[in-house]
């Protein structure tokens, strides 16, 4: 049994590190606009999804005018997720606008802003399935394929306990960019003015207003990054996994939001982590649940699986793996 | 009682009158001929609107092929398509809207297993009529309900007749199956399972994936490991297709087999060049093979302007099994329109049926004693993919 498990590794690691950056980027996106607004988004996991379909129709779109044939396939794809990215995160900053601030404005109360948020993520699968449906009635959109060059690891050769393992280019593409993006994050909020603000308001509103912080920009702001960076990972789930339908937010998005609790809800560092765990341990689960039980729970559970994981830390460590136990604001 | 409170009021009723009357003279508008129409349920909008669209359009052009005829009698027949979304809630509520309007006398319906059991329930009280072009699930006619017939096969023959050809034609020792943990993909996995063990094949993993996901390499990783020589899919072509790309980056180039879920268009279109060496196992036949089943294929092209799928045919031919069904009635009755339970009777009735894909003769339980399960393989990455073989029961 273990035999088989130690196998599979290579495999089993280089899929759940896929699954798990594409969990730890949507993440990123609850816990920022948590560590702001102390606001749970349940609308991001849709953004994500809509920047998918943004990134879909671009793509559609440059193939119909023939710049697929014409330029390598690395610059278009490089159009593909800035065009969505953008777009996403003006819808993030649309969304901001529209639907939480007045509630903000009003000093309404948190429970009202996130069962707003959970009707806005309703509104936009609901309009991008009907967008997507107009002419075909069919709201699967399969993407043309991309980057599906196929390596193999040959690890077999140098350490003959594990299997070879095989990827396509779109895993390393779907890798290098997200830890591009999780860097440039890391470094925007770390090292510059706005991420320090933005760390700021995080802290406590009130006092940064004081500091001359124009603290409805920086919610803005971090809106934008938030979804933008989340409908550039649609982009990359689309690459990665070739079909797309308005429903795969939602999956998704809890799955990131429980990535973002594991690593504590606030924290942008623990959320990657938490995402990249996430993911591992539902790979890990699919493939070796059964030889585990000897055949009593299949593949099928593998997010119960996940999940048990995820409550055992909260019940030791209440506060996520790298969130700070919370002192009472005065 | 002053004035200004009156005119007001007359105003009101006046008014009601007219839109109360208004509504008279419409329904009464149409005397000349009596409506007869005929429902048809199936997915129009989701993940199954390819096959659901499929069904209504058939069912339409089976409708306009025999208006001539029924104007002779007197009588104008009419589709009432509804969206039944493969979900069983509106499936149920869109039956109590058609057992609700009188003239509906029967429906063609009903993609989905999962969404026709509940609501043939609703149909039996109403004693509506219902033909299935494509449910396959054995408890479906099991019930012994008197309004529900089907003109496909059942799983309990599908599943086994797609083992018998794993294990026997294609000599698979080793299998894999994965299942989709739905009434419809769970039953026809554990047909194929118990028929492929009763014929000395080795399961080496049965395993569930969820309905909706994208990522299912973990699966698939074990199934490597396993080293199956075929693998067997229980569900449908959105998430078969993505397993059968998914399982071909993998390195996994054995055979794959599924049932009708994976017969569509959109099985190609997802997975790609991948779809190479898939075997399916369909209740539906090809229509592209005898003269009759061209001669629909260019008609419905000309129609609608979209290729046949593998429902279009099934759901033509439920609608005329249905046609030819009230024909009867009304014939018996003396060329009056027929009650609900007559048109029941004489659908019950029906033998001998030639359609276009396949003939048509009920049994006691609704079930069509000349279907057949077709055995399909995909060559080349195009729809639809090549007859292998044809079982008769």
């Amino acid at each position: 049994m273990l035999a088989q498990i130690i196998q599979n590794l290579p495999q089993v690691l280089i899929d759940g590190l896929t699954l798990g950056v594409v969990y730890a980027v949507v993440a990123i996106g609850y816990t920022m606009v948590y560590g702001i607004l102390e606001l749970i988004n349940f609308a991001h996991g849709d953004v994500f999804m809509t920047g998918a379909f943004i990134g879909a129709t671009v793509l559609f779109l440059m193939l119909g005018m023939g710049f697929l044939a014409a330029m390598p396939a690395l610059i278009v794809f490089l159009i593909v997720i800035v065009v969505a990215g953008i777009a996403t995160g003006l819808l993030g900053v649309g969304i901001e606008r529209v639907a939480y601030r007045p509630l903000r404005r009003k000093n309404a109360p948190k429970l009202i802003a996130l069962i707003t948020s959970i009707g806005i993520s309703f509104v936009l699968e609901d309009a991008v399935r009907f967008i997507a449906e107009l002419k075909t009635g069919n709201y699967i959109v399969t993407a043309p394929s991309m980057f599906n060059h196929k390596f193999t690891l040959d690890i077999h050769h140098i350490m003959p306990f594990f299997d070879n393992a095989t990827f396509q280019s779109s895993f390393l593409l779907v890798l290098a960019v997200t830890i591009v993006m999780l860097v440039s994050l890391d470094l925007f909020v770390n090292k510059t003015k706005w991420g320090m603000a933005m760390r700021a308001v995080a802290q406590d509103r009130d006092t940064a207003s004081l500091m001359t912080i124009n603290v409805n920009r920086v919610i803005s702001v971090t809106f934008f990054i938030g979804s933008a960076l989340g409908g550039a990972t649609g982009v990359l789930f689309m690459i990665q996994y070739g079909t797309i339908d308005p429903y795969i937010g939602f999956i998704l998005g809890i799955k990131a939001f429980t990535a973002a609790v594991l690593g504590g809800i606030g924290n942008i560092r623990g959320a990657m982590f938490g995402g990249i765990m996430l993911g591992l341990l539902e790979m890990f689960a699919a493939a070796n649940l059964s030889l585990i039980t000897h055949g009593a729970m299949g593949a099928e559970y593998k997010d119960v699986f996940a999940f048990i994981i995820l409550i055992l830390v909260l019940i030791f460590k209440p506060e996520g793996l790298f969130g700070k136990a919370v002192v009472e604001k005065v | 009682m002053n004035l200004k409170k009156i005119i007001p009021l007359v105003a009101v009723v006046v008014l009601l009158l007219g839109v109360i009357s208004g509504c008279a003279s419409k329904s009464g508008g149409s005397k000349g001929k009596q409506v007869i129409e005929i429902g048809s349920q199936s997915p129009l909008s989701g993940g199954s609107a390819t096959l659901g669209d499929a069904i209504r359009l058939g069912a339409e052009l089976a409708i306009d092929d025999q208006k001539a005829a029924f104007a002779k009698k007197g009588f104008e027949i009419k589709l009432k398509d509804m969206d039944d979304q493969g979900d069983p809630k509106k499936g149920v509520a869109n039956a109590q809207i058609l057992a609700a309007d009188k003239n509906v006398l029967a429906l063609v319906g009903h993609l989905n297993s999962g969404v026709a059991i509940p609501s043939s329930e609703v149909y039996e009280k109403n004693n509506l009529a219902m033909v299935s072009p494509a449910t396959t699930a054995t408890v479906v006619t099991d019930r012994g309900l008197k309004s529900v017939n089907r003109i496909c096969a059942r799983d309990d023959f599908q599943g086994p007749a797609g083992a018998n050809f794993a294990v026997k034609t294609l000599k698979a020792k080793k299998i894999f199956i994965i299942q989709d943990k739905t009434a419809y993909g769970s039953g026809l996995a554990e047909q194929f399972r118990d028929q492929a063990k009763k014929l000395g094949a080795d399961i080496v993993g049965y395993e569930g994936i969820t309905v909706g996901e994208k990522d299912f390499s973990g699966v698939l990783s074990q199934a490597v490991t396993k080293k199956p020589d075929l693998i067997y899919f229980g569900g449908v072509y959105a998430e078969g297709g993505l397993i059968i790309k998914q399982a071909r980056q993998k390195g996994l180039n054995m055979p794959i087999m599924g049932g009708d879920g994976l017969d569509s268009s959109s099985t190609v279109q997802i997975a790609g060049d991948a779809v190479k060496g898939v075997y399916l196992t369909s209740v539906a036949g090809d229509v592209s093979k005898t003269e009759k089943g061209q001669a629909f294929a260019k008609k419905y092209k000309e129609k609608f302007g979209k290729n046949v799928e593998s429902y279009s045919a099934y759901g033509y031919d439920s609608a005329g099994v249905i046609l030819k069904g009230i024909m009867n009635a009304i014939n018996a009755n003396d060329g009056k329109k027929p009650t609900r339970e007559q048109v029941e009777k004489a659908i019950r009735g029906i033998k001998n049926y030639d359609g276009v894909t396949t003939k048509v003769s009920f049994n006691d339980k609704g079930d069509n004693t000349y279907a057949k399960v077709y055995i399909y393989k995909f060559d080349q990455a195009k729809y639809p993919p090549a007859q292998e073989a044809e079982i008769s029961q």
